[in-house]
């Protein structure tokens, strides 16, 4: 589904603060994979994810999502093919909006845009349908401006919206590192269960590394710019945070002083 | 007192055209946009221009429409393709338009009147006057039709799919790209739009006041936010419908107040200032209250 090849990525070429946040990184996700992405600050994470997305090109390497070379084309062009959750809840929605016009957004993602309007009344029964899964009470709440709920909300919500085309690509950047460790859980639990629903191949970031052994079906962990560890199959369903530091600690060949943070 | 009145309001009304296309990029794209002190210059030329060579008054109105959005598409490009600075491509986009539209008009000023005899040409007006109105209320009737025309059509577009994309850029662009919309697109037409009806704004005045001059431009962007802050502070925010109602209103209480204060006894010179005054205190408002509130959080702990 996702074939990432030889890709590298600097910022501030030639400057003194010139990073190498890729280093020739390659990954193949099958389709239906559920991947999830650990690693210390600064591994290099989000520029993957962005350079999927296509934030910014990679300087080399190529990106073939289900046959399609995308490596080339702009953001909004790919963006129909994936649905994105960014670490700051505020990054997912526009805040000025209502909830029924975030979804409606969303909802057109991939198609035309032109003068119908923005959103129609069958759709709204949808999102009403749609959110009343979610069991936050936001089905009442249609025209709410999203500005007003809380960062568990907005979450949940955005998460909503990048599954609603059923993307082949979902994409999911800490997305709950920002919110307190309950409602971190239950969007974590939502994202499980959307993630069934709708079949769909993930890239999940987490800073946390229970999170990352408990959820999905493979591990990836990022190091410097590359993938030091891949775990998968039964492998990964018998892992261990414990036994993760100690590979990390081969894989790396560094002293284990990395972010104790990522156990907490 | 009345005729004084009279004058500021449909003065007004015809800003709020001006007024609209502010509130547009400012408080929709979420860019000060300062193409609007050219663009509402070159709508005024290009009608007058247009119209001292034979055109329709309509005919040049929709012409003036066409200037202004080719000076919106001018800022967008520079501000999309070539990455300047919001700010620094409207002032670019203003510069050039200065030299523009004195090629357009071929002088500092145009008089609206016929080659013939110097009486007064026939404008969009003229078939109001000719029904027994007076200057003053010709321009109210058709200023009023003009800006309900346009509330309506806007409402409407602004709830379309590509409205709903305009709004949402202002608002997050990161979010409007990862929904596969093109922002590029987005800012091009709310610039083009926002433009447009400002130069419409510029061929109106001109038709009213029977001239055209290269200055009118000046300043003109602190008189549209002005009038869209005190819009917003009057007559509320809420609802799309309301907001843009809210603007014409506060563009036409703009209007009286600077009538009221000339009439106070203001030297006409001191307008800018004040003016700017006005814009800069209503802007600073947030910072006022949230001072006001930690001044009387910390008045409240030393109890
Ligand atoms: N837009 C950018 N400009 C400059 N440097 C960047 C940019 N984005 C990321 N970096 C740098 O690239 C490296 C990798 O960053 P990132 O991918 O955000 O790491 P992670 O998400 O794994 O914490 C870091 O050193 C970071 O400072
Ligand atoms: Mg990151």
């Amino acid at each position: 589904m996702l074939i990432v090849s030889g890709l590298y990525k600097t910022f501030n070429a030639g400057t003194v603060n010139q990073k190498e946040a890729l280093k020739n990184l390659s990954l193949h996700v099958e389709k239906g994979d559920f991947v999830t992405v650990i690693g210390g600050n600064g591994a290099g994470k989000s520029t993957l994810l962005n350079c999927i997305a296509g934030v910014y090109p990679p300087d080399q390497g190529c990106i073939i999502i289900d046959g399609t070379n995308v490596t080339r084309l702009p953001e909004h062009k790919r963006a129909p093919v994936m649905g994105r959750v960014f670490q700051d809840p505020m990054m997912g929605t526009a805040s000025d909006m209502g909830i029924e016009e975030n979804l409606a957004l969303a909802y057109r993602r991939g198609q035309r845009r032109g003068l119908k309007w923005g959103i129609t009344s069958r759709e709204r029964e949808l999102y009403r349908t749609l959110l009343k899964t979610l069991d936050l009470g936001l089905e009442d709440r249609l025209s709410t401006k999203v500005g007003l709920l809380s960062g568990g909300q907005r979450q949940a919500l955005t998460l909503l919206m990048a599954v609603l085309k059923k993307p082949k690509l979902l994409l999911l950047d800490e997305h709950t590192a920002a919110l307190d460790p309950k409602t971190a859980e239950k969007v974590l639990v939502l994202t499980d269960h959307l993630v069934k629903e709708y079949d769909l191949t993930t890239l999940m970031v987490t800073h946390n590394m229970r999170d990352a052994i408990r959820h999905g079906n493979r591990l990836i962990m990022m190091h410097d710019g590359r993938i030091i560890l891949d775990i998968k199959g039964e492998e990964k369903k018998k892992l261990t945070v414990e036994a993760l530091i100690n590979r990390f600690g081969r894989a790396s060949g560094e002293d284990f002083a990395f972010d104790r943070a990522l156990l907490s | 007192m009345v005729q004084i009145l009279s004058g500021a309001v449909s003065l007004g009304l015809l800003w709020a055209v001006m007024t609209i296309g502010v509130y547009i990029t400012y408080r929709i794209l979420n860019i000060a946009d300062l193409t609007v002190e050219g663009s509402i210059t070159m709508g005024a030329s290009i009608a007058a221009i247009t119209m001292l060579n034979g055109t329709d008054p309509y005919v040049s109105l929709f012409l003036a429409l066409l200037g202004g959005m080719a000076a919106g598409l001018a800022t967008g490009l520079l501000i999309t393709r070539f990455k300047i600075p919001p700010l620094l491509s409207g002032i670019l986009t203003m510069i050039a338009l200065y030299s523009i539209n004195l090629r357009i008009m071929g002088t500092s000023n145009l008089s609206l009147l016929k080659k013939k005899d110097f009486s007064e040409m026939n404008t969009v007006y003229t078939p109001f006057e000719s029904l027994g109105l007076d200057r003053n209320e010709a321009a109210i009737v058709v200023g009023l039709l003009v800006v309900a025309t346009l509330v309506a059509i806007l409402y409407w577009f602004f709830g379309t799919e590509i409205g709903c994309a305009i709004r949402a850029t202002g608002n997050n662009p990161n979010m409007v790209r990862a929904q596969g919309i093109n922002t590029d697109t987005t800012v091009i037409l709310g610039l083009v739009l926002s433009n447009g009806l400002v130069a419409i704004s510029g061929g109106l005045i001109a038709q009213s006041q029977r001239f055209a001059d290269i200055q009118m431009g000046t300043g003109s962007i602190v008189i549209g936010l002005a009038s869209v802050i005190i819009g917003e502070v009057l007559f509320g925010k809420n609802g799309f419908l309301r907001r843009l109602i809210s603007l014409a209103l506060g563009a036409v209480t703009y209007r009286v107040i600077i009538a009221l204060v000339l009439k106070m006894g203001m030297p006409a010179n001191d307008l800018k200032l004040f003016t700017a005054i006005t814009v800069a205190a209503a802007l600073a408002l947030p910072v006022f209250k949230e001072y006001l509130i930690t001044l009387k959080k910390s008045a409240r702990a030393g109890e």
